[in-house]
């Protein structure tokens, strides 16, 4: 079974997840904008498709393909401990703090 | 362990951490809202904080982007509500890669014999929100992480091969 990180593995995804992400787009739109064949394109939005990255939405006879950032900040969020992130964040502002004092105490 | 502690009240919409820092006040609200100071501290040490914008001021907006090591980024950005040197910040709060899950953070600064409090409230827009935020990585740990980044690093250098 395919997994996020499958269809985040191919650089041709990765531009097409680019472009969604300024606004949705049609095939057409795409195969213009990414020079490939139409069953090309249609092959990676189905890969797309199928983990949840992309979702199809159909406005005024136009099938418009849009992103769906949930897969996304699964694959951030699964990757980082909230607690860790902090922890880290607040030990490098200790020894930022410090350094300041110290170039205070050299100015005077 | 930690050096901070950390509130999370089941069923509430808030996290408070809260954290000692050996210096005055006015230091550490400048490390907080000078750009050049911020690039030094926020996040982890593996990334790399880059400020696209920070206009440290009532109304003003903020957009940092984290970089990994292998070109992987990941963008946050903001509008300040209230910047009350040196003791009170206010902004909303949302990761590009979760658009439309914003969160209203507050940080207050209290001064004791020249050490500063740091109390740092987040109100998320659900308690599922909040929770999803909290559990982020815990099953995994910190180390069994680190590893499956590997695995997504290799799997998006074989697609770019």
């Amino acid at each position: 079974m395919i997994t996020t990180f499958d269809a985040l593995a191919d650089p041709t995804r990765r531009q097409i997840l680019d472009l969604l992400r300024v606004r949705p787009h049609t095939v057409n739109e795409l195969v213009e904008l990414l020079e490939i064949s139409q069953p090309g394109v249609s092959k990676q939005l189905k890969v797309l498709r199928d983990v949840g990255l992309v979702q199809v939405r159909q406005e005024a006879q136009k099938h418009w393909y849009e992103l769906r950032p949930e897969p996304l900040a699964e694959v951030f969020n699964w990757l980082v401990n909230y607690r860790s992130l902090i922890e880290e964040g607040y030990e490098r502002l200790d020894e930022l703090l410090k350094k300041m004092k110290e170039e205070e105490q050299n100015d005077v | 362990m930690y050096k901070h502690t950390l509130i999370a009240e089941p069923g509430s919409h808030m996290v408070t951490l809260t954290r000692e820092f050996n210096a005055p006040r006015e230091l550490v609200f400048k490390a907080m809202t000078d750009p050049k100071l911020v690039t030094q501290w926020w996040g982890f040490r593996s990334t790399t904080t880059t400020i696209d914008k920070m206009e440290a001021k009532a109304g003003g907006v903020w957009r940092f982007v984290d970089h990994d090591a292998d070109g992987n980024e990941f963008a946050f950005r903001g509008v300040y509500h209230d910047v009350t040197s040196p003791e009170r910040l206010i902004y909303t709060f949302e990761f590009e890669g979760m658009p439309g899950h914003v969160l209203l953070e507050t940080i207050l600064l209290e001064e004791r014999d020249g050490k500063t409090f740091v109390t740092d409230s987040s109100v998320f827009q659900s308690v599922e929100a909040r929770d999803g935020m909290l559990e982020a990585g815990m099953e995994s740990g910190a180390d069994e992480s680190w590893s499956m980044m590997d695995e997504l690093l290799e799997a998006m250098k074989v697609g770019s091969a």
